[in-house]
C-alpha cells in the first residue's frame, strides 16, 4: 500500500458513518444502539456517526427479523448506499428470526437477501457488543476499499 | 502582480491556513459540544479522516440528477469562501486585496445561495424544504447582517475592509459587531437556527441526497464559512498596529473563542421552528440595527 492508499484505509476505519434500518424489530435492539451515542459510551470517539440519509453512510446497521413489508426499503436502502459499504445485522432476529421464525410474514433471515458482514448476537445484544461489531463492520469495510481498488487496477 | 494578494489568497488566512483551520474549527465546534455533554468526544484528526474517507467513496451516476450541477454547487461555494477569506484585512495597511464591504457580503452569502440551488437540484423532498427554510431564514438574518455592516460603515465613514477593520471607541462599531455575531448561527446552521438542516426532521435537507467527494467538499465548504465568518469578526475587533505575527495569533485566537461560544449556545439551545427564528431576527434584531443604522446616520450627517 502506497501512502495515500494507507492514509484512505486509516481513515475508513476511524469514520465510519452508520445507517439504521429497522426491519419490524421489537425496538429493543434499536434502543441498544441509540445507547451507544450516549454520553455514556460515546462512539464520537471512535468517530461513528448516525446519519440520516443512507446516502451519507458507510455501514448499514440492520435489526429486526425482515418482514414482507419492509424487504424492499430493505433492498433499496443497500443499493443507495456507496461503495465500499458493510452491513452489521444486530441481535438475534436478522441472524435467525428469532422467535419469529416460520411466520408467514417473515422473510428472513437477512443474509437470504444482502451480504450480511458482521453478526452481533444478543437479544438484544449488549452496546459494548454493538460498538465491537461496527468497529469490526469498519475494519472490513476498509479491506474491501483497498481490494475494491485493486481489481479496478487490474480490470483497466 | 499583487503579491501580497496572492499571499493572502493562497497561504494566511487563504488555502493554506483555511483548509486546516476549518478543520479544527469544526473539530472545536464538536469538542465543545461533547465536553458540554460530559463526554470525551471525536479526535483531532476525525474532520480530516471525515474528508478523506468521503473522497474515496464511489458515486454512481443517478438518473435524472445533473450530475455536474451536483458538483458545481459545493465547488462553488468553496472558491467563494477562499476568494472571502483573501479580503479580510488581517493586516490592515499591509497590502493584500482592496475589496470593500459589499464584495465581502456577497462572497459571504454564495454558500447559503448554493445550499438552496443544491436542494432543488438534488429533487429530493427534504431537499427542497431545507432549501425554503435556508432562502426563508437568509432573507431574516441578511436584514440584520447587512444592516450591522451598515452601521459599520457610516460610523467609520468608509466602505473600505482595510478602513473599517480594527478596533474603534465608537459605540456604533461595536454594535454592529454585535449584530454580525448575532448572525453567524443562522449563516452556519446552528442551533438554535438550525431548520434549513434539521438532521431530525428533514435529515440533512438539501444534502441528503448527497454523498462522496462532493459532500466532503460542503463539509469543507462549512468549515471555510467558519474561519471566513468568525475571522471577519475578529478583524474588526483587534486593534490597528503592532507586528503582522501578533495579527495573526490574535486572529486565530479569537476566531476560536467565538468558536468555543457559538458551539456552546448550540449545544445550549434547542431548534427554533422556522416562525420562530424570522420573528427572531425581524422583532428584535431589525429593529435594533435599524434604529442603530438611524442613529448612525443621524450623527454622520448632524455633525
Amino acid at each position: 500500500m502506497n501512502i495515500i492508499d494507507k492514509l484512505m484505509h486509516k481513515s475508513r476505519c476511524k469514520s465510519p458513518w452508520l445507517f439504521h434500518l429497522n426491519t419490524g424489530s421489537c425496538n429493543g435492539c434499536d434502543i441498544e444502539l441509540i445507547t451507544c451515542l450516549s454520553p455514556r459510551y460515546d462512539v464520537e470517539q471512535l468517530g461513528i456517526h448516525l446519519e440520516g440519509s443512507p446516502r451519507h453512510a458507510d455501514i448499514i446497521c440492520i435489526t429486526g427479523p425482515v418482514t414482507r413489508n419492509t424487504l424492499e426499503a430493505v433492498k433499496a436502502v443497500y443499493a443507495q448506499v456507496c461503495e465500499p459499504k458493510a452491513v452489521v445485522a444486530l441481535g438475534s432476529c436478522p441472524a435467525s428470526c428469532n422467535v419469529f421464525a416460520g411466520s408467514p410474514v417473515i422473510e428472513g433471515p437477512l443474509s437470504k437477501h444482502i451480504p450480511v458482514d458482521v453478526y452481533v448476537p444478543g437479544c438484544p445484544p449488549h452496546p459494548d457488543a454493538i460498538i465491537e461489531g461496527i468497529a469490526r463492520a469498519a475494519k472490513i469495510l476498509a479491506d474491501r476499499g483497498v481490494a475494491g481498488k485493486k481489481k479496478e487496477a487490474e480490470e483497466k | 502582480m499583487n503579491v501580497s494578494g496572492l499571499i493572502h489568497l493562497l497561504l494566511f488566512p487563504g488555502l493554506l491556513f483555511a483548509v486546516p483551520a476549518g478543520w479544527f474549527y469544526v473539530w472545536g465546534e464538536h469538542k465543545a459540544v461533547a465536553l458540554m455533554q460530559r463526554r470525551i468526544g471525536p479526535p483531532l484528526l476525525q474532520p480530516l479522516y471525515d474528508f478523506v474517507k468521503l473522497l474515496g467513496k464511489r458515486t454512481p451516476s443517478r438518473h435524472g440528477i445533473d450530475a455536474d450541477l451536483l458538483r458545481l454547487w459545493p465547488a462553488l461555494s468553496v472558491l467563494s469562501m477562499l476568494g472571502a477569506l483573501a479580503l479580510l484585512p488581517v493586516f490592515p495597511g499591509r497590502g493584500g486585496f482592496s475589496g470593500d464591504a459589499v464584495l465581502l457580503v456577497a462572497l459571504l452569502e454564495m454558500p447559503s445561495i448554493c445550499f438552496i440551488l443544491a436542494g432543488f437540484t438534488t429533487g429530493s423532498m427534504y431537499g427542497e424544504i431545507g432549501a425554503i427554510r435556508e432562502a426563508v431564514l437568509s432573507v431574516a438574518n441578511n436584514l440584520v447582517f447587512l444592516l450591522s455592516i451598515v452601521t459599520i460603515a457610516v460610523t467609520e465613514d468608509t466602505f473600505r475592509l482595510s478602513d473599517v477593520a480594527g478596533l474603534s471607541h465608537n459605540p456604533g462599531h461595536w454594535i454592529g459587531v454585535f449584530g454580525i455575531l448575532l448572525c453567524i448561527p443562522a449563516k452556519l446552521r446552528l442551533n438554535p437556527f438550525s431548520t434549513p438542516s434539521a438532521e431530525q426532521e428533514i435529515y440533512s435537507g438539501p444534502l441528503t441526497e448527497y454523498a462522496g467527494a462532493p459532500l466532503g467538499l460542503w463539509k469543507m465548504a462549512h468549515g471555510l464559512e467558519w474561519v471566513a465568518l468568525t475571522g471577519f469578526v475578529s478583524t474588526l475587533v483587534i486593534p490597528a498596529g503592532g507586528p503582522w505575527w501578533l495579527h495573526a495569533i490574535a486572529f486565530v485566537v479569537l476566531s476560536f473563542a467565538q468558536v468555543l461560544l457559538l458551539s456552546m449556545i448550540s449545544a445550549a439551545t434547542a431548534r427554533y421552528t422556522l416562525q420562530s427564528a424570522i420573528r427572531f431576527y425581524f422583532r428584535w434584531a431589525a429593529i435594533l440595527a435599524v434604529l442603530v443604522a438611524a442613529s448612525a446616520v443621524y450623527m454622520r450627517f448632524r455633525g
